[in-house]
């Protein structure tokens, strides 16, 4: 623990992108004997937009309180630029927090509820003055000032709550779903806005949100939670692409998992020159093993939980609706799964199928729409092949439901 | 709202707003009107009142005889309200934070006395206070005092008596305005560097306003007016507008004058409400609601 304070005094005396801003270590929460938080570990650098997202009840919102200072941890550490948080008052801790609710003062106009952070800590009058106005200009609500927070629309409260925690140039900004109570059009707007905001104000944002397409599109980096652990730590291309487990897999996007028994384990092989020649393994999936007539047993990459894998043992394959491709049952050429279509959705720019597999598995794909393919579209019922390229799939152990394997994230740090 | 539901025209609209406005004309506007109308006539002693009309009633009331008794009123209903504004407030607010299933029982429990007659309740006060009552008793018996002190008959019986009556008054809106109070409130104002005490001044104390001020509505003025209190538990030198009141109409016959101090209430309590109207529409709570 000494070493990890020393560590981010040595680090918060230049402060640098790719510096630790917020350290916590092996933080945990217990509410009447429930662990909400078990062994949080997180680096939280300068400048970054954290995400927390997980499901309701998965620990992110207590996680949120504990580094405001609403709540206090059982054990473990919080470090703000090097200096422990954890048993300070959320207003003694340089962190704002922008509410669910946003929870405007309603008997404050817009500028009494921005100014009211600087005026507790009696900043001059005219300072004050000055920097809600800029900060108003900044959210454009000048015009709105002397309004009541009541009178304003949503996206309007919004701003009022993201302007009056900013202009205390906190280190740390906290969004407890802020963009839940708005509506479809008015969250995109507002989450373009936020990630603007952020660039300006170069604040480190965590940002809890339960909606995983906000959190991809927002975030340089998404901590998956569930039962109060980490399931993964990554940017959104990590989680989307290359997720650690299967509770990952499937909050995330839409995924198609194919069972496939292991039938080889090629491990790594340097050649001539040195270079190490990716190692493979070879499986056959176990929906193919149901169809009539020769399987091919299909060649992935190897990996890297690979050590552990023998042959007979099942892996999950994992397949995005995109990866899949989609060809005539009598086409040779390729070999895949039999199953038929049940459901077809032209969404514009793509074609989206629903395919139930001879073995009664359902699986969803999604193929860009050929334009110079008149006849591309499938009927109801209509007899398909299912495959994809070797290599686009992504191979988690049979049983990962609940191993949180952060081993994926490259982070050096 | 009721457009959208019943249609302008619908029969049984029309029927409820007469009602509503019949129910009101008869039983509120009326007796009100009576009773202002009857303040400016003259005391008759087999009519009970008769014309000229007159602003004798209202002249008489500044005779320091009458004018005294209108202060020590207010004096004595004043500190009641203050006392269960200081007990109530921090009691509401208690209330309001425990946990939710308590919470019913709590308000029953603060309403549980009004099922004995508020008469009866202030016999048993008379005992509780009397020379040889249960305090005095229990003091003796404990060796602090060696001879009985006087309760009743004092200022203070009568404060202590209108406290005990008119409590629930005063802790019923508060813990309305408290259960209304957001949590998240406390915790931004808290979050944007604000101490305990800060939030209380700067938070808690403007979005409760309105619940103070309709709880001292509940309690000044009927604190002036419970006239039994100041019978049973005041004696002769504690006397209430409502002492007034009820001596010009059963026991003077001076009707012209009682409906004057009845009149001097009315207007008091006239003012606060709009005091109140004011503090409500200050902290927005109106369309507060709709937003949220």
């Amino acid at each position: 623990m000494t070493d990890l304070s020393q560590n981010t005094h040595n680090t918060s005396a230049s402060p640098h992108d790719e510096q630790v801003l917020l350290q916590l270590t092996g933080l945990k929460k217990t509410y009447d004997q429930t662990e909400v938080l078990k062994d949080i570990n997180l680096d939280i650098k300068h400048g970054e937009f954290l995400t927390l997202l997980g499901p309701s009840g998965c620990g992110k919102t207590t996680l949120l309180r504990l580094i405001a200072g609403f709540e206090q941890p059982n054990a473990g550490a919080i470090y703000l630029d090097g200096i422990q948080m954890a048993g300070l008052p959320a207003d003694k801790r340089p962190v704002n927090t922008v509410f669910q609710q946003y929870a405007l003062f309603p008997h404050m106009s817009v500028a009494q509820n921005v100014a009211y952070g600087l005026k507790l800590k009696k900043v001059p009058k005219d300072e004050i003055q000055r920097r809600v106005s800029e900060m108003l200009a900044m959210v454009q609500l000048e015009h709105l000032a002397n309004r009541k927070p009541q009178d304003l629309s949503g996206g309007q409260q919004q701003r009022v709550a993201i302007a009056r925690a900013v202009i205390n140039r906190p280190k740390l900004l906290l969004l407890d779903e802020p963009l839940s109570a708005l509506d479809h059009k008015l969250r995109l707007q507002m989450q373009s806005e936020l990630k603007r905001l952020q660039r300006e104000l170069g604040i480190t944002f965590v940002f809890v949100t339960h909606d995983q397409e906000e959190a991809l599109s927002m975030s340089d980096r998404i901590a998956v939670m569930k039962d109060g652990t980490f399931q993964q730590i990554g940017t959104p291309i990590e989680i989307y692409e290359t997720p650690a487990n299967l509770f990952t897999a499937k909050f995330i996007g839409e995924t198609n998992l194919f069972r496939a028994e292991v039938k080889g384990v090629y491990p790594d092989q340097p050649d001539r020159d040195g270079k190490v020649t990716n190692g493979r393994i070879e499986v056959e999936v176990c929906e193919a093993q149901a169809q009539e007539g020769p399987t091919t047993l299909r060649n992935l990459r190897r990996p890297n939980f690979a050590n552990d894998v023998q042959v007979g043992d099942i892996v999950n394959l994992l397949l995005r609706p995109e990866d899949l491709r989609i060809y005539d049952p009598k086409d040779n050429e390729h070999s895949g799964l039999l199953g038929r279509v049940i459901e077809s959705n032209y969404k514009g720019s793509t074609l989206d199928s629903i395919i139930e597999l001879a073995n009664g598995h359902i699986i969803k794909a999604s193929e860009f729409f050929d334009e110079d393919d008149p006849s591309f579209d499938y009927k109801l019922n209509e007899g398909v092949k299912v495959s994809w390229v070797d290599g686009w799939e992504w191979v988690l152990p049979e049983d990962s439901e609940t191993v949180p394997d952060i081993t994926v994230q490259k982070d050096g740090s | 709202m009721a457009r959208n539901h019943l249609g302008s025209k619908s029969p049984f609209r029309t029927a409820t707003l007469w009602l509503i406005w019949g129910w009101l004309l008869i039983f509120a506007l009326l007796p009100n009107i009576l009773v202002i109308a009857v303040s400016f006539l003259t005391r008759d002693s087999s009519a009970f009142i008769s014309l000229p009309v007159s602003i004798d009633s209202y002249v008489r009331m500044i005779d320091p005889l009458y004018f005294e008794v209108f202060v020590h009123s207010l004096w004595m209903a004043g500190i009641t309200t203050i006392i269960c504004l200081l007990l109530g407030y921090p009691f509401a607010w208690l209330v309001s934070r425990v946990k939710v299933r308590w919470q019913p029982l709590l308000m029953l429990l603060l309403i549980l006395p009004f099922w004995t007659n508020s008469l009866v309740r202030t016999y048993a006060l008379k005992l509780l206070f009397a020379n040889n009552g249960l305090i005095n008793k229990l003091l003796l018996a404990i060796g602090v005092i060696d001879t009985p002190i006087d309760i009743l008959y004092t200022q203070g019986a009568v404060i202590a008596g209108l406290t005990y009556l008119l409590f629930p008054f005063m802790v019923l809106p508060l813990y309305a305005v408290f259960t209304d109070l957001r949590n998240d409130m406390l915790l931004a104002s808290q979050d944007l560097g604000a101490t305990r005490t800060q939030t209380f001044w700067h938070v808690v104390l403007p979005l409760t306003t309105p619940g103070i001020i309709s709880g001292v509505l509940l309690v000044l003025l009927p604190a002036m007016g419970m006239f039994y209190v100041a019978d049973i538990l005041g004696g002769s030198r504690n006397l209430l507008v409502g002492n007034i009141i009820k001596n010009q109409f059963l026991d003077a016959r001076d009707w012209p004058f009682g409906a004057a101090a009845s009149v001097l209430l009315t207007l008091a309590m006239a003012v606060l409400l709009l005091a109140y109207r004011a503090s409500s529409r200050r902290i927005g709570k109106t369309d507060f609601n709709e937003v949220a």
